[in-house]
């Protein structure tokens, strides 16, 4: 197994950085899956559905990467499955992204020291000719074959509905204000481009409508859902866990997609050029 | 879950109704006073008046008159109940900080009287909330038979200065001291705390003093953490008056100013710590 990866451009570096910061919030451990065209995060703990992954990103390879080489377990399986724990890759890249010191070049190595580490080596600008190189290691757990199954792409699920949501910002003031109040969320969506965002307790019922938001076509030619377009689907999720998700605005993503399946399951899909990022919700039961 | 609810409310049944354009100016009355979870409310032709207790012995009460608000009708004389402070404050800040300067978030309240919840409904920019706040039976409130009595001495000065000396009080200390006179010291606030005695002395020709009308000395210790809710209020407040009557009662009045220049008073009342061998 071997790879070795090089980022020469500082925006690359910080968004990679970000998105590596938004899967720490959202799980403790996960697996980094390279393969010759795709960089994969994965967290299975995040929700379990059916036994796969709750979270799901993608990164396309040439978008980030200047130099890119990679060598899997064996020719017909040309991939690498590490599992880390997000949060100290984070901190060592957030250290190379604050903008007094932006690094010239990042190279990501996986190595064998005295155990297999992914070896970060940056090149930070400093105020004499000789520039300082930076090393970090981050410790990895290779993972055998027969562990690959679990980490398989999760399958989209047969939603009720599917919406684009309005401005994360304008959405998390909202779930923020709702969850200094209650534990549980109820996201509700229609047809007609209704989302309401609803929370009660024994004091308080609270519900937020946005009206007019514009749909994904591909919920308009599947025939299989029956009803009204007026009526609503909900389902109740962890409202911490939403906050978590929708705290991860710093990717800027240019569209974020809610597929909510009734009772059963949130999917927040979030779409950046070359990213894209899938969080699952497992709906809450015994809520009320 | 009922989609449109809003729309087919049956509105002629309220018997208080209430709009602002700028659900803002509610919130910011509201969060001075929201040292502890519920309050009572007290609708009346005037307007609002929230009253919040603690301990017996301290009772703050905010009024907002009927002039914040675009339309204000009341069926009844007067309309009391009890309710959660804490959310309603969530849900007036619901919308949180506009990302768009100049954008505030409009408010109407209905009451449709004893037994039923507070509705709420709030729209910025297209998007509405509703919110409904169960309530409860209204509780007597404390009456601290103040002006009855006889205002003894009276205070009313700017709240700059009384600001600075609350932020820098010592905490370590139980009690302050105020004391009121008409000689000097004039205005003199003592706290008693590990490090030793530390007072705070303002004089009647101070700028900050608007008026000074002391007619004989008066010392008096309060519980610091009695008083430690009027620190949100002095914070927003423009003015502030400090009365104590005879037995040692002490009010403090805070006037403050909206965003758009309405004037909202805030009172607070608390009763002397006296020592039992007294």
């Amino acid at each position: 197994m071997r790879f070795t990866g090089v980022m020469n451009d500082i925006m690359c570096i910080r968004q990679f950085a970000s998105i590596v910061n938004a899967v720490a919030r959202l799980s403790k451990t996960c697996v980094l899956r390279i393969t010759a065209t795709h960089l994969y995060l994965i967290a299975n703990e995040a929700g379990i559905v059916n036994s796969s992954p709750g979270l799901w990103a993608e990164l396309d390879q040439g978008h980030f990467f200047n130099v890119f080489n990679m060598g899997g377990v064996s020719e017909e399986n040309n991939e690498i499955f590490l599992e880390m724990e997000p949060d100290t890759l984070s901190k060592t890249l957030s250290s190379f992204t604050s903008t007094q010191t932006a690094a010239r070049f990042l190279k990501i190595k996986l190595t064998k020291k005295h155990s297999p580490c992914l070896t970060l080596e940056v090149e930070l600008p400093s105020l004499s000719v000789h520039a300082r190189i930076v090393v970090h290691d981050v410790p990895v757990r290779p993972l055998p074959r027969r562990q690959w199954s679990l980490y398989q792409e999760p399958e989209m699920p047969q939603c009720d509905t599917s919406l684009y949501l309005p401005p994360l910002k304008q959405l998390r003031h909202v779930v923020e204000r709702m969850k200094t109040q209650a534990s549980h969320i109820t996201l509700a969506g229609n047809r007609r481009g209704t989302l309401v965002l609803s929370m009660s307790t024994d004091t308080v019922t609270v519900s937020t409508y946005f009206r007019h938001l514009s749909m994904p076509t591909w919920d308009r030619d599947d025939g299989g859902r029956e009803g009204e377009p007026e009526e609503l689907r909900s389902a109740t999720v962890d409202i911490k866990r939403l906050a978590l998700f929708l705290t991860g605005e710093q990717i800027g993503p240019s569209k974020v997609i809610c597929n909510i399946v009734e009772g059963r399951l949130i999917h927040m899909f979030l779409l950046h050029e070359d990213v894209t990022l899938q969080y699952f919700l497992p709906a809450a039961t015994n809520v009320y | 879950m009922p989609l449109f609810s809003q729309q087919d409310k049956d509105k002629e049944n309220y018997q208080f109704k209430a709009k602002t354009d700028n659900a803002k100016n509610v919130l910011q009355i509201l969060r001075t006073v929201n040292f502890r979870d519920t309050a009572t409310v007290i609708l009346s032709q005037s307007g609002l008046k929230v009253t919040v207790e603690e301990a017996k012995c301290v009772q703050a009460n905010a009024f907002i008159q009927t002039d914040l608000f675009q339309e204000y009708e009341i069926e009844e004389e007067l309309l009391t109940f009890r309710i959660n402070l804490t959310a309603w404050v969530e849900c007036l800040n619901i919308f949180g900080g506009s990302s768009v300067p100049g954008i505030t978030p409009s408010l109407k309240m209905y009451y449709a009287g004893y037994g039923s919840p507070l509705i709420l409904e709030l729209e910025e920019g297209g998007v509405v909330t509703d919110c409904k706040i169960n309530t409860e039976e209204a509780e007597d409130t404390l009456d601290f038979d103040f002006f009855t009595t006889g205002v003894v001495n009276k205070i009313i000065m700017r709240s700059e200065c009384l600001k600075e000396v609350f932020s820098e009080l010592d905490m370590s200390s139980d009690v302050l001291e105020i004391i009121t006179s008409p000689d000097p010291p004039y205005f003199r606030l003592s706290t008693f705390g590990s490090h030793g005695p530390n007072h705070a002395d303002i004089t009647k020709e101070s700028e900050m003093i608007e008026n000074f009308s002391c007619t004989k000395t008066l010392s008096q210790r309060y519980k610091l953490a009695l008083l430690r809710p009027m620190v949100k209020p002095l914070t927003a407040a423009t003015k502030v008056s400090v009365r104590t009557d005879a037995r040692g009662f002490l009010c403090l009045q805070f006037m403050i100013k909206t965003d758009n220049n309405h004037i909202c008073f805030i009172e607070h009342f608390c009763c002397p710590d006296v020592e039992e061998n007294d």
